[in-house]
């Protein structure tokens, strides 16, 4: 009988700081697919790895930034865009990638999304979206569908959620997708888009947290990955106010916006700076 | 265009004097936020920084543009904001950041009275202590505070120059009135201002430890994109970066942010002593009200009342060892500040009831007159207070 190779690598273990595994999130969570999905786009895009640096904000997601073994900054919660930003428009030369959370990057760090996206800052933010604040065990956020039950609404969410591709194009971003851990090759080439885009890019990933949201949803994580199967319809040109997660009537994945403008840093140079500095730059070259 | 020494004499606002001097210092990037008394030091600095190479962004709010500044500092690049009472309440969480992550950058608080929105076009010195306590759990922070347009332009030199040395966050705790008040200042020639960078790696890059000390008992900093593939964490960290949740880890990790600090005391406090040889009773102040302090020590000496003034340069770390061994010697102490009584607090602590401690102080809006405080020593030197 053969033997199955043992495999004493993983294939990922260059770009992982591996000496920090076994990493903090629960069993049956998305977030592991959506990093190594994020990790393997990265790596395929063929940017300058030497040259990029991840950006966390504070949550289950946020921890992503501590497991990447390349420049990782975990910063405060909410605060992962507008710390990319200064380190961006400092420094242009870096590929600057914000991994973080729905709570994080939609609900105490919404205002520094909108504002990211208005200006084009040249950052890639994926968002893995499981619809509660896992970290502290289950509460309501931004995105939690109305009805869901978390700790803090015991009685189901009276709230509405953020439609988050609407949101982001509304706010001016040039590359916008949705897509669930369940659609992996087309999650790792939308990263990869957004990397290679110049300006904001949004992916949003749809991620099962079967311990902390399914739980209380009678979801289970395989239940949620049942969901992400029969539920979703790929519309590569659906309009950005039609994408509201509903999960009767079936949620809309797909690449809803590309498009090109000038990124912030583009216009600062060309409205603020000297002309005589920017024609001086060019001769160096 | 014109270079980032604007060498020269010129008459300037204390906030212009502030955006020049941070200049002068290397700074390259400032993400700012509008707030009365303080917009100037970013109206200013927005013009000038695109002509020398660097970037001003006006952020969203004072959250955000601390947030940027540390960012730009973590990719190598000397950064400041400026704000005013309500924007540094916003400021103090990524302070904290800034500190736990041994961040350089500078943040300039040109004080208007509160508290809440209070009296947004005239001054007070009623953010000392939040200065010293105002993000979460324990640490030490550097405040420098000047008394005038040409020592904000140095002094705010000295900010960079220390926050790049031990990789803190500085505070540069003006006031609206030396923010607003125009003066001469002179700008001396590049050469002659000594500007510092962060100390920096060395050797293997595989091996190397982003929080582990150097010689000058501070981490060497790598910047992002140099290859260095660090880790920076708010949460307790240990010297590889990593967040490590174990008592031991905190203990070792506060050790390094306050054994810094700490260590260097006599390097980084700077004071200022006024006819203080035969003083019986000497004044503490800072900022504009050490200018009417100064006054009132003349005053008083007319008046043959051995009256002296200690100003406080760096108001934070607090100059402990002077306050004490001048207590030891002194008839009284009194504190002038355009607060309730914040540095009065520290003063008579340090002074441990060896001398009185008296406070002039004001709720904020106004300057304290030398009057104010030659009656003050009067009444003291007379025994009646």
């Amino acid at each position: 009988m053969n033997q199955p190779r043992k495999q004493e690598t993983h294939p990922l273990d260059g770009l992982l700081r591996v000496d920090r595994i076994p990493h903090i999130w629960c069993p049956g969570c998305g977030i592991g697919t959506a990093f190594s999905a994020s990790l393997i786009a990265m790596r395929e895009s063929g940017i300058d790895l030497e040259k990029t640096v991840m950006v966390s904000g504070i949550g289950c997601s946020g921890r992503g930034a501590g497991y990447v073994n390349l420049d990782s900054y975990h910063t405060t919660h909410g605060r992962a865009i507008p710390f990319a930003t200064g380190m961006k428009l400092a420094k242009p030369e870096l590929n600057v990638v914000v991994f973080s959370g729905d709570g994080d990057l939609f609900a105490i760090g919404g205002n520094h999304f909108i504002h990211a996206a208005r200006r084009n800052v040249d950052l890639t933010v994926v968002c893995v979206n499981n619809f509660n604040y896992g970290m502290t065990g289950g509460q309501v956020a931004a995105t939690t569908p109305i009805n869901a039950r978390t700790t803090t609404t015991p009685a189901g969410n009276p709230d509405g959620p953020f439609n988050l591709p609407l949101l982001a194009y509304a706010s001016g971003a040039t590359y916008v997708a949705r897509w669930t851990i369940l659609h992996t090759r087309e999650l790792m080439e939308s990263i990869q888009e957004a990397l290679l885009n110049r300006g904001f890019s949004f992916v949003e990933i749809l991620s099962p947290c079967p311990i902390n949201y399914g739980r209380r949803n009678k979801e289970s994580g395989i239940a949620s990955l049942k969901i992400y199967q029969d539920k979703t319809i790929i519309r590569n040109d659906a309009r950005p106010w039609e994408l509201e997660i509903d999960f009767d009537r079936g949620i809309v994945l797909g690449k809803f916006i590309e498009t090109e403008r000038p990124t912030c840093t583009d216009r600062y140079d060309s409205t603020c700076r000297p002309k005589e500095l920017l024609e001086g730059e060019k001769t160096l070259e | 265009m014109r270079p980032a020494v604007l060498t020269g004499e010129y008459f300037m606002t204390g906030d212009v004097a502030c955006a020049e001097g941070a200049l002068a210092a290397g700074c390259r990037f400032f993400g700012g936020y509008p707030i009365t008394p303080a917009t100037e030091v970013a109206e200013h600095i927005a013009g000038r920084l695109p002509e020398v190479g660097g970037t001003f962004i006006q952020m969203e709010d004072e959250i955000a543009a601390m947030a940027s500044i540390i960012g730009a500092s973590c990719a190598g690049v000397k950064s400041m904001t400026s704000t005013s009472g309500p924007g540094f309440s916003l400021m103090m969480e990524n302070i904290g950041l800034a500190v736990c992550t041994e961040t350089p950058c500078v943040v300039v608080n040109v004080q208007r009275a509160g508290p809440s929105t209070g009296l947004p076009t005239q001054g007070a010195q009623g953010d000392m202590m939040q200065a010293r306590w105002g993000s979460h759990g324990h640490y030490e922070i550097i405040a420098l505070a000047p008394s005038s347009p040409q020592e904000i332009f140095y002094l705010t030199v000295e900010a960079f120059n220390l926050s790049e040395t031990y990789r803190s966050p500085v505070l540069v705790m003006t006031d609206e009135m030396i923010g607003h008040l125009s003066e001469r200042v002179v700008i001396p020639e590049a050469k002659k201002i000594k500007t510092v960078s962060r100390p920096r790696p060395k050797g293997s890059k595989a091996r190397f430890k982003p929080f582990e000390p150097g010689p000058s008992g501070v981490a060497p900093m790598a910047s992002a994109g140099e290859g260095y593939h660090i880790h920076v964490t708010g949460l307790t960290h240990d010297q590889r970066g990593y967040p490590v949740m174990t008592v031991e880890t905190q203990e070792a990790m506060m050790a390094q942010i306050m054994g810094k600090i700490q260590r260097n005391l006599d390097d980084i406090i700077r004071i200022e002593e006024y006819r203080l040889e035969d003083a019986e009773f000497v004044i503490v102040s800072y900022g504009v009200s050490a200018r009417t302090s100064l006054a009132a020590v003349d005053e008083a000496r007319e008046l043959g009342i051995k009256a002296g003034l200690l100003r406080l340069i760096t108001v934070w770390p607090f100059p402990e060892a002077r306050i004490r061994s001048l207590a030891k010697r002194v008839r009284g102490l009194v504190t002038v500040e355009i607060n309730l009584g914040q540095i009065h607090l520290e003063v008579e602590r340090c002074a441990a009831g060896q001398a009185p401690s008296l406070l002039v102080g004001h709720p904020g809006g106004t300057i304290i007159p030398p009057g104010r405080v030659v009656e003050a020593l009067q009444e003291f030197s007379r025994g009646g207070v």
